[in-house]
């Protein structure tokens, strides 16, 4: 790729926080340390796992306002975590929190327990078990 | 206190980390030097192992790798430390910080709230080096960013002790005894052959160039196999492994062609400058091919005629660094 290839596609993911470094080549054939704000089929693939993703979150939402599932599993999916995962931070297996992702199961979780899935979303036990939030599009 | 540290941006985080940390140790290795002694270059295709459902691929050797065969071939020493709590592992941080020791350690990228979001993933193996503390932040020199930066307390604790596959565990590690005397020209070579071994040679289809040639077989089948859906989803991720940020470009064959223009002139080995030049060639290629998997993305359709052209393409792509580390690799047995 040569210095003057370098992609700049104004659209992308950065929030213009970053821009990436790229090796590129002058016209001998030496490399040169370039930035680059953006190229488009990266920015597609991006976009397209998140897509996935917050397809994921939408989906446990619904299921969650149903009453099928218990707001853990709405939180499960909008870090991006799996069961295994939040089990290592509550400090249990992840069958447990699978089965805390099921309503019967959540209404018998204790105090203590809900401030511990709550310290791992990052966010308080009220806002764990306030379910009309969930309602509101976000 | 805070000390004079230099930072630099980097393509990928761990070379970029190893030239950092050196420099504040006044060597200069620039990040290709370290990505090619460091033995950064690979690519492997597991199809067993998954990911998100997602077969792993990846253009690169394991992470922790390159920080290793980097110390052992110039012979600094590495002091490497874990710890059991967050706690323990922030006091001893802070310890070293007093002393005006700047600290490399592994955290997960899903705390780092300086990254754009699109970024913060759930990746637990990010080099980042902290080197100060001010109003109760600590400085940041993360090496694919442009300019240091800060991080809250909570922030890093969260970072630094992340749960999932591979656990930090608040790992740290900083240079406590520096090199006498080193050849880096018996450095690059070392790593050149590594390199070039495990490229041509690993007798497992799945390493290596035929590893490319292996996926590019996979690639094929992809549309009947997966459906459509699927298959696109499969595809994004090839582009992701290959182009996101941390690979400098054409999945990290870019980076190390640099590094072999270097090499050329320490070793004054004329033909390494050719064999960076057709590396080059070979990433543009790549390129083309990450370019073309981007459409692919973008419009949706999987059929198996674009499908097959993609895999024509890494096949020419695996071909032509079949015969790039060939040479790699009679060149630097002979020395």
């Amino acid at each position: 790729m040569n210095v003057d290839q370098v992609p700049q596609d104004e659209k992308n993911l950065n929030e213009g926080k970053v821009a990436k470094l790229y090796y590129a080549t002058d016209e001998k054939g030496h490399y040169k340390k370039v930035n680059s704000i953006g190229w488009e089929p990266e920015t597609v693939a991006m976009e397209q796992a998140w897509e996935v993703v917050n397809d994921e979150v939408d989906e446990a939402r619904k299921k969650v306002i149903e009453g099928k599932a218990s707001p853990i599993l709405y939180y499960i999916k909008k870090n991006i975590m799996t069961a295994s995962m939040v089990a290592g931070y509550v400090g249990t297996l992840s069958p447990i929190v699978h089965l805390h992702t099921m309503p019967f199961f959540y209404r018998r979780l204790s105090k203590k327990t809900l401030e511990k899935y709550a310290y791992t979303f990052r966010i308080t036990v009220d806002e764990l078990t306030d379910v009309e939030r969930l309602k509101r599009p976000l | 206190m805070n000390t004079t540290f230099t930072h630099k941006q980097s393509a990928h985080c761990e070379s970029g980390v190893i030239s950092n940390l050196m420099r504040f140790h006044g060597m200069e290795f620039d990040e290709p030097a370290a990505f090619g002694i460091g033995s950064g270059l690979f690519f492997s295709y597991l199809p067993f192992v998954r990911l998100n459902g997602i077969p792993v691929a990846s253009y690169r050797i394991w992470p922790g790798h390159i920080f290793k065969k980097f110390s052992d071939r110039v012979g600094v020493k590495i002091e490497r430390k874990k710890f059991s709590t967050p706690q323990a592992a922030m006091t001893a941080l802070d310890k070293m910080i007093d002393k005006g020791q700047p600290v490399g350690m592994l955290t997960s990228v899903f705390y780092l709230d300086y990254l754009p979001a699109a970024y913060r993933f759930h990746f637990n193996a990010h080099n980042i080096i902290v080197f100060g503390k001010e109003n109760g932040r600590y400085l940041v020199s993360d090496p694919v960013m442009e300019h240091t930066t800060d991080i809250s307390y909570e922030d890093l604790v969260r970072a630094r002790f992340a749960k999932g596959m591979p656990e930090p565990s608040g790992r740290m590690y900083y240079p406590i005894q520096l090199p006498g005397d080193f050849s880096m020209e018996k450095a690059m070579w070392k790593g050149i052959k590594q390199t070039s071994e495990w490229m041509t040679s690993i007798p497992i289809p799945l390493f290596g160039a035929k590893g490319m040639k292996y996926l590019a077989g996979r690639l094929r089948q992809w549309p009947d196999r997966l459906g459509n859906r699927r298959a696109v989803l499969w595809l994004g991720n090839l582009i992701r492994m290959q182009e996101e940020i941390g690979t400098g470009g054409a999945g990290f064959r870019f980076i190390y062609a640099a590094f072999l223009d270097q090499a050329s002139t320490v070793t004054k080995e004329e033909q390494l400058f050719d064999l960076s030049k057709q590396l080059t060639q070979s990433g543009d290629k790549l390129r083309d091919f990450a370019y073309y998997a981007g459409r692919v993305c973008k419009n949706r359709t999987s059929d198996t005629k674009t499908f097959s052209e993609l895999a024509e393409m890494l096949e020419d792509c695996s071909k032509r660094e079949q015969e790039i580390f060939t040479q790699l690799h009679q060149l630097s047995k002979a020395k």
